[in-house]
């Protein structure tokens, strides 16, 4: 069987007019696309498309716990389960949890922990499942903004809905939203997960070499590109209900004007 | 005292919504002096007290709720039920009518599993499963009518302002209606048309709960589909 070619190496990250492979910026995001309560079973649901990335997230709880040892007396557990489809990557990947994605279920639920009022639901569980359709880099980052929509949709109460976006190094250059091949060819990657409100940093892992300055270059970019996201989130949460809304008191209108 | 955002108004988790010295209400938090949503809802404002009620979310039990479960399992002296809350409530036998005292027969010729309860909450706090009793008027077993189940978020929408919403249900759909606190409704009709009617009525509030006006436009929607089940029933008359 042939094996498919590996996708070659761009000869250039950033061409002469300062511009990216998918024509980019260095501070600009990917096209964002968000949609909140898709699936019917699930108590909460939300979809996120940030460039290739497609990714499905399903939350389900508060509800009992089972196994019964894992719940808390005093506090629901959140577990979280993040997944690669088969078909998400160029390879075929083996649909087992893999050591990367066990660590990133962890940091995951880690960067929703502090936001969810879990103090409110004791012996219980709430369940997110983040299931990646479609992988292109960020994917952390994106399903944890699409996570924290889900959760925000399953009316489990929380303070605020957290955001994320990677920032990165590509040719010595800082660059934001680091896309699959800028991911792979570039020279670091930062992921940042915020709070914006309380001003929360509740993911930060790095890969790669930066300087203090370029850290803290890539961190302010990173924010600002989270507050962009941020205030995205919440239009998309709002817009469901303000859609049923609009529907149904426009038929009423006529009337009150007349 | 200053209110941020607008009463009526959809709010999403951390939306600001007041600073100031309110009182702080339901599904709210306070940072300092600032006052922010926990979830989303509708922001809404009593005298003082500043609270969001939720679009969604599961049941969560209250000591006096009256609620609709299913019997999940029979145990030696009480029954398990699925009340549609984060934990599984607890029938014993002796909150149930009856003879008092230990039974030798078998539960399940009470209630069986996959039957419907009515049942009220007797207690319930954090560190324990809740409580049933089905002893009272009106509690036990339901065997006839109609089991309509929405989102418990729902429920205070459907009941309305001093019962508002129920009261016009009931008259207009000529149908009794009995409203678990967990979602489960229970529609007794004396035609099977009525109870249609006050099933989709039910469904059209949960849709939309969040809207003005849906008192007027429930009790429109109910004469429309009279007028049409009339308009059918001289036809084949």
């Amino acid at each position: 069987m042939n094996k498919l070619p590996e996708p070659k190496q761009p000869e250039k990250l950033i061409d002469e007019k300062g511009l990216r492979i998918d024509g980019r910026r260095l501070d600009q995001l990917r096209p964002l696309k968000l949609e909140v309560g898709l699936l019917d079973k699930a108590d909460g649901s939300a979809y996120i498309e940030q460039g290739k990335n497609k990714i499905l997230v399903a939350v389900y709880g508060p509800r009992e716990a089972h196994p019964k040892h894992i719940a808390m007396p005093e506090r629901a557990v959140i577990r979280c389960r993040y997944h690669m489809a088969p078909f998400s990557v160029d390879e075929r990947k083996s649909p087992a949890p893999s050591r990367r994605e066990m660590e990133l279920s962890k940091v995951i639920r880690e960067s929703l922990e502090p936001v969810v009022l879990t103090d409110l639901y004791p012996r219980t569980t709430i369940d997110v499942f983040i299931e990646v359709l479609q992988s292109d880099g960020g994917s952390r980052c994106a399903g944890i903004t699409a996570a924290s929509l889900a959760l925000a949709d399953a009316g489990i109460p929380m303070k605020e809905l957290v955001a994320a976006c990677a920032v990165g190094k590509i040719q010595g250059k800082m660059a934001l939203d680091l896309s699959d091949a800028e991911d792979k060819y570039g020279d670091a990657d930062l992921p940042v997960a915020l709070v914006p409100n309380m001003g929360l940093v509740t993911l930060l892992q790095m890969d790669g070499n930066l300087t203090t300055a370029e850290f803290e270059q890539g961190l302010s970019m990173a924010m600002e590109a989270c507050k962009t996201i941020h205030s995205m989130q919440r239009e998309t949460l709002k817009k469901k209900y303000a859609t049923i809304k609009d529907a149904v008191e426009e038929r009423e209108e006529p009337e009150i004007v007349a | 005292m200053v209110l941020v955002a607008e009463p009526k108004q959809v709010v999403a988790p951390g939306e600001l919504l007041a600073e100031g010295d309110h009182l702080l209400g339901d599904n709210a938090y306070k940072i300092g002096t600032q006052i922010f949503s926990a979830c989303i809802g509708i922001l809404e404002i009593d005298g003082n007290t500043v609270f969001v009620v939720p679009l969604k979310g599961g049941y969560f039990p209250r000591a006096g709720d009256l609620v609709g479960g299913r019997i999940v399992d029979i145990g030696l002296s009480g029954w398990s039920v699925d009340i549609r809350a984060p934990y599984e409530a607890m029938l014993p036998a002796s909150e149930t009518p009856g003879p008092r005292g230990p039974r030798r027969r078998d539960l399940s010729s009470s209630f069986d599993v996959g039957d419907m309860v009515l049942a009220e909450v007797l207690d319930f706090d954090r560190t324990r499963d809740p409580l049933l009793t089905a002893k009272g008027p009106g509690l036990g077993k339901v065997s006839t009518g109609r089991v309509v189940e929405i989102s418990a978020a729902k429920i205070p929408r459907l009941i309305g302002r001093k019962g508002s919403m129920i009261n016009m249900l009931k008259q207009e759909t000529r149908c009794q209606i009995t409203v678990g606190q967990n979602g489960i409704v229970l529609v007794w009709g004396k035609s099977p048309e009525d109870e249609r009617v006050a099933v989709e009525a039910i469904y059209m509030v949960e849709r939309e709960a969040h809207t003005r006006g849906l008192t007027d436009r429930i009790r429109e929607m109910i004469s429309k589909s009279r007028m049409v089940e009339q308009v059918a029933g001289t036809q084949t008359a």
